[in-house]
C-alpha cells in the first residue's frame, strides 16, 4: 500500500507550507523550538508525539490561530507558497480562509445544519446567489460523507446531530471555505470507533483536493491516513519524513522509543 | 418590667445554666472530663439553649400577638354611635392609644391611681391634663373612648406582665429540664447540634417569611382597596387624579403608561451601551484596560439610587430642557419621560454590562475557536456566533434589567415628574407606579381612604409584574446555563 | 470571486493584497470595535459627569459664610437675678439674645468704618442667618460663667449672603427677592472687604440638625448620620447571623429537597423585589400591624435587614462552596461531627468572603432611600435620637433620605447642602467598598 503512495507523492512534490526555524513563546515558556518543516501539496501530513510536546501549537501556527491567544508569541518563518504569512500586511483572515482548520471536539454552532455548512462561504462573499450557496453546501455536505444522512433536515440544528455527524459537519463547514491546506487537531478523539473510520475515510478522499495536515494521539492512525509524519517531543521536531520509514526504520532512538510504546 | 430588663434576666439565666450545666457534667463523672460522652461545654450549652431560646421565642410571639388581641377586645367596647361622621374606627382606636400613653405620661409625672381614676370619669379634665402635659387631642374625649382608654392601659400593663411571668416561668423550666438530664451518658453533644441545626432553619425560612410577609400584606390592604373602590376601575380607568375628600379617579393605566415609557427609554441606553461594553471588554479589551474599565463600570452599579436621582433633577433635566426641548419646543418641564429614562439607563450600563460578560464568557471558546478557524474576523465572529449562542441568556438579563427599572423609585421620583397623563412626547413630565406609591404614601395620611390604599394595589400590580419577570429571567438563563454546562 | 463552485478554490487570492471584500470586512471590524470602545468611553463619560456634577454642587456646602462680631454678654440682659441659675437663664428667649446681636452688630459696623448706605437696622439683621441668635443662647445655656465678658461670635450668615460669596446668588436675583435687597448684598460686599465677614469650613452641616424651609444656612446631616449609623448598626446586628445561618443550612446541612429548592428560588427572586415594595411591607407589617413608631431607626433597620439578608445569604454561600470539600473530610475523618467541622474548619476559612459580601451588604443598605420614605422618615427631625437602646426607637432620618428631602424644599440652597449630603454619603460608601476590597486582597485564597 505504501509503495502505491510513494509513486503517487513522486507526481506532487512540492511544498505548500514551508516552516523554518519556527519557535513559539507562551508567556515566558518556549513550548516549541526550532521547528522545520515542509507541507506538501495533495498529501496528508501527521503530527504525532506525547501530549504536550508541541504538536497542536505548531498546528495552531499554520493559520495563526495562535493570535488569539494573547500571551502566545511565535518566531521565525513559515511560508506558504512562498509568502510569509507572518508577514504584517497578512491578514489572518484572509489566510485562514485558504488554511481551514478543524477541531478536537466537534464544535458546530448553534445554527441549523444549513447554516453551519453556509457560514463561511458567507462570510467570504464566495457565492453570488443563493442558488450557488445550496449548491456549495450541498456538494461540502458530500464531500464530508454527511449529504445522505442529513439532505432532509437542513434547517435542523447542528448541535442537534451524534457526535461523529458533527464531526464530519465541521469538516463539511472548513471544506465548504474552499481551503488549500486543511488542519486537523485530533479530530476523532471524541469519537466512537465508527465514527473514526468514517472520518478516516474522508480524510483520504480530501487529500485529492487539497493538504491536510492532522495532528493525532494514534500512532495507528497516523499510520492509516498519512503519507508524511512527524514525530515531536518536548517542543522539539524529532523526526519527519515518509510515514512508512518513521513507522518502519526510525533514525532517532526517541522516534523508536515513542513508537515502541517506551516514552508517552 | 420591660422587654429590656427581662431579656437581660433571661440572659442571665441562660449563663448560670452554662456554668451549672458545665459544671454538674464534670462532677457527675468527679472531674474527668473523658467520662463524659461531650466535651464539658456542650452540657454547659444544652442547658443555656433551653433556658434562653424557648423563653425569647415566646415573648417575641407575644409581642407580635399582643396587640392583635387587646385591639380586638378593646374594639368592642367602641359603640358605632361614638364613631363621628367623616370617622372610622381606626381612627377613634387611633385616640385610644394616644389617650392612653398621654395617661402614662401623666403616671411618669407622678399622678396617682385614684387620679388618674377620677380623670377617666371625667373626660373633659382628662384633655386639660393631658394638653397641660403635652400631649394634644384634637377633639373633645367621647366617654367610651375615655374608659376604653383606661381599660387599654390595663391590658397592656397585664398582658406585659403576663408576658414577664410566662417567659420567666418558661425559662426555668427548661433550665430545671435540661439540667437534670445532665449525666455522664446523656448526648449533649448531639442535643445541642439538633438544637442549632433548628436554629439553622429557622433562620433560612426568614427568606420565605419575608416573602409571605410581603404578599399577604400587599394582598390583604389591596382586597381593602377593591372594597370600597371598584377593581373595574382600577384596571380599566385613562385618567388618575386621586382627590382627597372623594371622588377620586385611580385608573392604573397613566402611571403603568409611564413607567414602561421610562424603563423602555432606559432599556435603549443601557442596553446598547451594556452589551457593546460587555463584548468588548470580554472579547477584544487588553488585561490592562479591562483591570480599568470594568471596575470603573462596577463604580457606576455601586452608586445609590438617590445620586442618579439627584443628578436627573440638576444636571440631566435643566440640560435636556435647555438644550432640546424648549428649543425644539416640546416642553418647558425639566422632570420629563427622557430625564428619568437616560438616567435610569446610565444607571443599569453596568447591570447590563456585568450579566451579559457572564453570559458571553460562558460561551465555548471552542465555537470562537471553530468561526475563527474558518476566517471570520472577530465582530464576524461576536454578531454571527457568540451572540446568537449567547442570546437566550442575554434576553434573560435584559429581562432582569427591565425589572429593575420597572421598580426602580428615587430616579423616577425626582426626575420624570409627578403628573399622571397618557402622551406620547418623551419630553413632558409623566409619573409612573413607584412614584405614586410613594406620593400616596408620604405625609400624614388617613388609612382608610381609598387614595391612600391604592399604593398597595399598585404595589401589588408591581410586585406581581416584576416577579413575573424575574422569574421568566431566572428561568430562561438557568436554561442556557445547563446548555453549555 | 469569479466562478466559485462548492469547495473550489476560489481565484488564487494574494495573501499579501487584501480584495475589495477584504477590506470592507476589515473596515466593519474597526467600526465594531470603535462602537465597544465607544460603549465603554460612554459609561465613564457618564460616571465623570456624575460625579463632577455632584462635586461641582456640592463641595461648596462644605464652607459657610460667618459674620465674626465681639458681643458683650450684659448680665442685666441675660441674668437679671444674677445667681446664674440655669432655669431662670433659660427663660430669656432668642429674641433677647437677637436684641444683643443687633445692637453689637450696628456698634461694630460703626467701629469699622462700613457704610451701611441707610440701611436700617432690622435689614441689616436680615444679613444674618435666623439661627445665630439661638446658637448664641445655646452658647451661653452650656457655659453660663460667659455672661458679664465678651465674647467673639461667628454668626451665620444668611442663607442668600452665603449664596452671594458662592456664585449662587446675583444682584439680579436678589431684585427679584423678597428675602433679600440688593442694597443689603453691597453692605454685605463691604462688611467682606473690612473683614467682617468670612468663610471658614463648615463642620455644622456634619453635625447640625436639620433646619427649617428659611435657614439653609444652619441645616446639618447630624440626625441623618446618626440616624444611618443606628440603622447600620442594626443591620449588621441581625443580618450577619441570621444570613449565615441561613447559608449554612442550605449550602452544608439542607438536604436536595423540594422545600430548599423553594427556600433557594425565592431568595434569588427576594434580591430582585424592588426596594419600594420593602417599604409597603415595612409600613403594613411593622409600624400598622406591630405599632412600632414611624420615622424609628429600628423600622428602618428591619426592613433594611431584610433587604440586606438575600445579598449576604448568596455571597457567604459563595464563599462556603469555595472551601474545598477536602477540608469537611479531613475533619470528618479525624471523628469531628458534621457542626464542628462546619463550625471548627469550614466557617473560618470562608470568613473573610462573608465579612467582604457583608460590607458590600451594608454599603447597599446605606444608600437605600425608598423602602425609608415609606416608613416616615422624610418627616422633619430637629431633636438627636438619643443613645441606644432607646434611640432606635426615637424618630431619625437618614442621610439618603435627608437628601431627597432637601431636594423637595424650595429654597436652592438645599440643593447646594443636598449634593454635599451626596458627597458625605459616598466617601462612606467609599471607605466601606475600600475596606471590602483591603479585606479580599489581604485574605483572598486562591485553593
Amino acid at each position: 500500500m505504501n509503495d502505491m503512495r510513494l509513486t503517487e507523492r513522486a507526481v506532487t512534490e512540492k511544498a505548500k507550507m514551508s516552516a523554518r526555524k519556527v519557535q513559539v513563546y507562551y508567556g515566558s515558556n518556549h513550548a516549541l523550538k526550532d521547528v522545520d518543516v515542509d507541507i506538501l501539496d495533495k498529501t496528508v501530513t501527521a503530527f504525532i508525539g506525547p501530549s504536550g510536546c508541541g504538536k497542536s501549537t505548531f498546528l495552531r501556527c499554520l493559520n495563526r490561530m495562535n493570535d488569539t491567544v494573547a500571551s502566545a508569541r511565535v518566531e521565525g518563518k513559515i511560508e506558504m507558497d512562498g509568502h510569509d504569512i507572518y508577514d504584517t500586511r497578512v491578514d489572518p483572515v484572509q489566510l485562514r480562509a485558504k488554511v481551514g482548520m478543524v477541531f478536537q471536539k466537534p464544535n458546530p454552532f448553534p445554527k441549523s445544519i444549513y447554516d453551519n455548512v453556509a457560514y463561511g462561504p458567507k462570510i467570504h462573499g464566495l457565492t453570488r446567489s443563493k442558488a450557488e450557496l445550496d449548491e456549495v453546501v450541498e456538494t461540502s455536505l458530500r464531500k464530508a460523507a454527511l449529504w445522505n444522512e442529513v439532505k432532509d433536515r437542513l434547517n435542523a440544528p447542528g448541535t442537534g446531530l451524534s457526535g461523529g455527524q458533527q464531526q464530519r459537519l465541521c469538516i463539511a463547514r472548513a471544506v465548504a471555505t474552499g481551503p488549500e491546506v486543511l488542519l486537523m487537531d485530533e479530530p476523532c478523539s471524541a469519537l466512537d470507533p465508527i465514527a473514526t473510520a468514517q472520518v478516516e475515510e474522508l480524510i483520504d478522499e480530501l487529500r485529492s483536493q487539497f493538504s491536510v495536515v492532522i495532528v493525532t494521539h494514534s500512532m495507528q492512525q497516523a499510520a492509516r491516513v498519512s503519507q508524511r509524519t512527524a514525530f515531536f517531543h518536548l517542543g522539539y521536531l524529532v523526526e519527519y519524513g515518509e510515514t512508512g520509514t518513521i513507522f518502519t526504520n526510525p533514525s532517532d532512538p526517541r522516534t523508536e522509543s515513542y513508537i515502541t510504546g517506551r516514552i508517552g | 418590667m420591660s422587654v429590656g430588663l427581662l431579656s437581660l434576666l433571661l440572659l442571665g439565666l441562660a449563663a448560670l445554666g452554662f456554668g451549672l450545666g458545665r459544671q454538674r457534667a464534670i462532677a457527675s463523672v468527679n472531674g474527668d472530663a473523658r467520662g463524659l460522652h461531650s466535651l464539658p461545654q456542650y452540657y454547659g450549652s444544652s442547658v443555656a439553649l433551653f433556658t434562653a431560646v424557648p423563653a425569647f421565642l415566646l415573648v417575641l410571639v407575644w409581642l407580635i400577638v399582643q396587640p392583635v388581641v387587646i385591639e380586638s377586645t378593646i374594639t368592642g367596647m367602641i359603640l358605632p354611635e361614638d364613631i363621628g361622621d367623616g370617622s372610622t374606627r381606626e381612627l377613634v382606636m387611633s385616640d385610644v392609644r394616644r389617650i392612653a400613653e398621654g395617661i402614662d405620661v401623666l403616671v411618669a409625672n407622678g399622678a396617682t391611681g385614684d387620679e388618674i381614676a377620677a380623670l377617666v370619669a371625667d373626660p373633659v379634665a382628662l384633655k386639660a391634663r393631658l394638653g397641660d402635659a403635652g400631649v394634644a387631642l384634637a377633639a373633645d374625649i367621647n366617654p367610651h373612648v375615655a374608659t376604653a382608654s383606661a381599660a387599654y392601659r390595663g391590658e397592656v400593663a397585664m398582658g406585659r406582665t403576663m408576658m414577664s411571668v410566662a417567659a420567666l416561668a418558661l425559662a426555668v423550666a427548661g433550665f430545671l429540664f435540661a439540667a437534670l438530664r445532665v449525666t455522664p451518658q446523656f448526648r449533649a453533644r448531639n442535643v445541642v447540634e439538633s438544637f442549632i441545626r433548628v436554629l439553622l432553619i429557622g433562620a433560612s425560612s426568614v427568606a420565605i417569611l419575608t416573602t409571605i410577609g410581603i404578599i399577604l400584606s400587599l394582598v390583604f390592604e389591596s382586597w381593602h382597596f377593591f372594597q370600597i373602590y371598584p377593581a373595574k376601575d382600577f384596571f380599566f380607568s385613562l385618567t388618575w387624579s386621586p382627590k382627597f375628600g372623594g371622588g377620586s379617579d385611580l385608573g392604573i393605566w397613566p402611571l403603568l403608561w409611564g413607567t414602561l415609557y421610562v424603563s423602555f427609554i432606559g432599556l435603549l441606553v443601557a442596553v446598547p451601551v451594556g452589551l457593546m461594553a460587555a463584548i468588548y471588554l470580554s472579547e477584544y479589551a487588553s488585561p490592562r484596560v479591562r483591570s480599568v474599565a470594568k471596575p470603573a463600570l462596577e463604580i457606576l452599579a455601586g452608586i445609590p439610587s438617590i445620586v442618579y436621582g439627584l443628578f436627573a433633577l440638576m444636571t440631566v433635566g435643566p440640560f435636556l430642557r435647555d438644550y432640546f426641548s424648549q428649543p425644539l419646543g416640546l416642553g418647558e418641564s425639566s422632570s420629563s419621560v427622557m430625564t428619568a429614562g437616560i438616567v435610569m439607563g446610565i444607571m443599569l450600563i453596568p447591570y447590563v454590562s456585568s450579566l451579559s460578560d457572564d453570559i458571553i464568557n460562558a460561551v465555548p471558546q471552542a465555537l470562537r475557536d471553530g468561526s475563527y478557524g474558518l476566517g471570520a474576523t472577530q465582530s464576524e465572529t461576536v454578531k454571527q456566533v457568540v451572540f446568537p449562542a449567547a442570546l437566550p441568556g442575554i434576553v434573560g438579563a435584559v429581562l432582569m434589567a427591565a425589572s429593575r427599572a420597572i421598580g426602580e423609585t428615587m430616579i423616577v421620583v425626582l426626575g420624570a415628574g409627578a403628573a399622571a397623563k397618557l402622551s406620547l412626547n418623551p419630553f413632558e413630565a409623566m409619573t409612573t407606579v413607584t412614584v405614586k406609591i410613594v406620593s400616596q404614601l408620604t405625609g400624614d395620611t388617613e388609612f382608610a381612604s381609598p387614595e391612600t390604599l391604592v399604593a398597595f394595589a399598585l404595589g401589588l400590580t408591581l410586585f406581581v409584574f416584576t416577579l413575573g419577570l424575574n422569574i421568566l429571567a431566572l428561568y430562561i438563563v438557568r436554561k442556557y446555563r445547563e446548555q453549555y454546562e | 470571486m469569479t466562478d466559485v463552485i462548492a469547495g473550489a478554490v476560489p481565484a488564487a487570492k494574494s495573501l499579501i493584497e487584501p480584495d475589495a471584500r477584504t477590506r470592507a470586512r476589515n473596515a466593519a471590524e474597526r467600526r465594531f470595535r470603535m462602537m465597544g470602545i465607544a460603549a465603554i468611553l460612554i459609561g465613564l463619560l457618564a460616571l465623570v459627569t456624575l460625579l463632577a456634577s455632584v462635586l461641582g454642587n456640592g463641595l461648596s456646602a462644605f464652607r459657610q459664610t460667618y459674620i465674626e462680631m465681639a458681643i458683650p454678654l450684659d448680665a442685666a440682659v441675660l441674668d437679671k437675678a444674677g445667681d446664674r441659675d440655669p432655669e431662670k437663664l433659660a427663660k430669656v428667649t432668642t429674641l433677647g439674645y437677637g436684641k444683643l446681636i443687633e445692637a453689637s452688630l450696628e456698634q461694630m459696623l460703626a467701629d469699622r468704618g462700613v457704610d451701611t448706605k441707610g440701611q436700617t437696622a432690622k435689614q441689616l439683621m436680615g444679613l444674618l442667618s435666623k439661627e445665630a441668635a439661638s446658637d448664641l443662647r445655646q452658647m451661653v445655656l452650656a457655659k453660663p460663667d460667659l455672661i458679664g465678658t465678651t465674647v467673639t461670635f461667628p454668626a451665620l450668615a444668611n442663607g442668600r449672603v452665603d449664596g452671594f460669596f458662592k456664585g449662587r446668588v446675583t444682584m439680579e436675583s436678589a431684585a427679584r427677592d423678597s428675602n433679600i435687597s440688593p442694597e443689603q448684598l453691597e453692605v454685605a460686599v463691604l462688611m467682606k472687604e473690612a473683614g467682617v465677614i468670612k468663610t471658614s469650613v463648615n463642620w455644622a452641616f456634619l453635625t447640625n440638625p436639620d433646619a427649617s424651609e428659611l435657614r439653609p444656612e444652619s441645616a446639618g446631616l447630624g440626625v441623618a448620620i446618626l440616624g444611618s449609623a443606628y440603622m447600620m448598626v442594626i443591620v449588621l446586628v441581625l443580618s450577619l447571623p441570621i444570613g449565615v445561618a441561613a447559608s449554612i443550612y442550605l449550602e452544608e446541612l439542607a438536604p436536595k429537597n423540594r422545600w430548599t429548592d423553594i427556600i433557594e428560588i425565592n431568595i434569588a427572586n427576594l434580591a430582585a423585589v424592588p426596594s419600594i415594595v420593602f417599604g409597603i411591607l415595612a409600613l403594613a407589617l411593622f409600624i400598622n400591624f406591630l405599632g412600632l413608631p414611624q420615622s424609628a431607626p429600628v423600622v428602618g433597620g428591619l426592613v433594611l435587614t431584610l433587604m440586606t439578608l438575600p445579598t449576604i445569604i448568596i455571597a457567604t454561600r459563595a464563599s462556603l462552596k469555595a472551601v474545598p470539600p477536602s477540608i469537611r473530610d479531613a475533619a470528618l475523618g479525624v471523628g469531628a461531627s458534621k457542626m464542628q467541622s462546619i463550625f471548627h474548619h469550614v466557617l473560618p476559612l470562608a470568613m473573610p468572603g462573608i465579612l467582604t459580601g457583608t460590607i458590600l451588604g451594608l454599603a447597599r443598605a446605606l444608600g437605600e432611600s425608598a423602602p425609608l420614605l415609606l416608613i416616615g422618615m422624610v418627616a422633619f427631625v430637629k431633636d438627636y435620637p438619643s443613645s441606644p437602646p432607646e434611640g432606635f426607637f426615637d424618630p431619625a432620618s437618614a442621610l439618603p433620605v435627608q437628601v431627597y428631602s432637601w431636594t423637595q424644599r424650595a429654597d436652592p440652597a438645599f440643593a447646594e447642602r443636598a449634593s454635599g449630603a451626596i458627597i458625605v454619603l459616598l466617601v462612606f460608601l467609599m471607605t466601606m467598598n475600600a475596606l471590602a476590597i483591603v479585606l479580599r486582597r489581604r485574605f483572598e485564597r486562591r485553593w
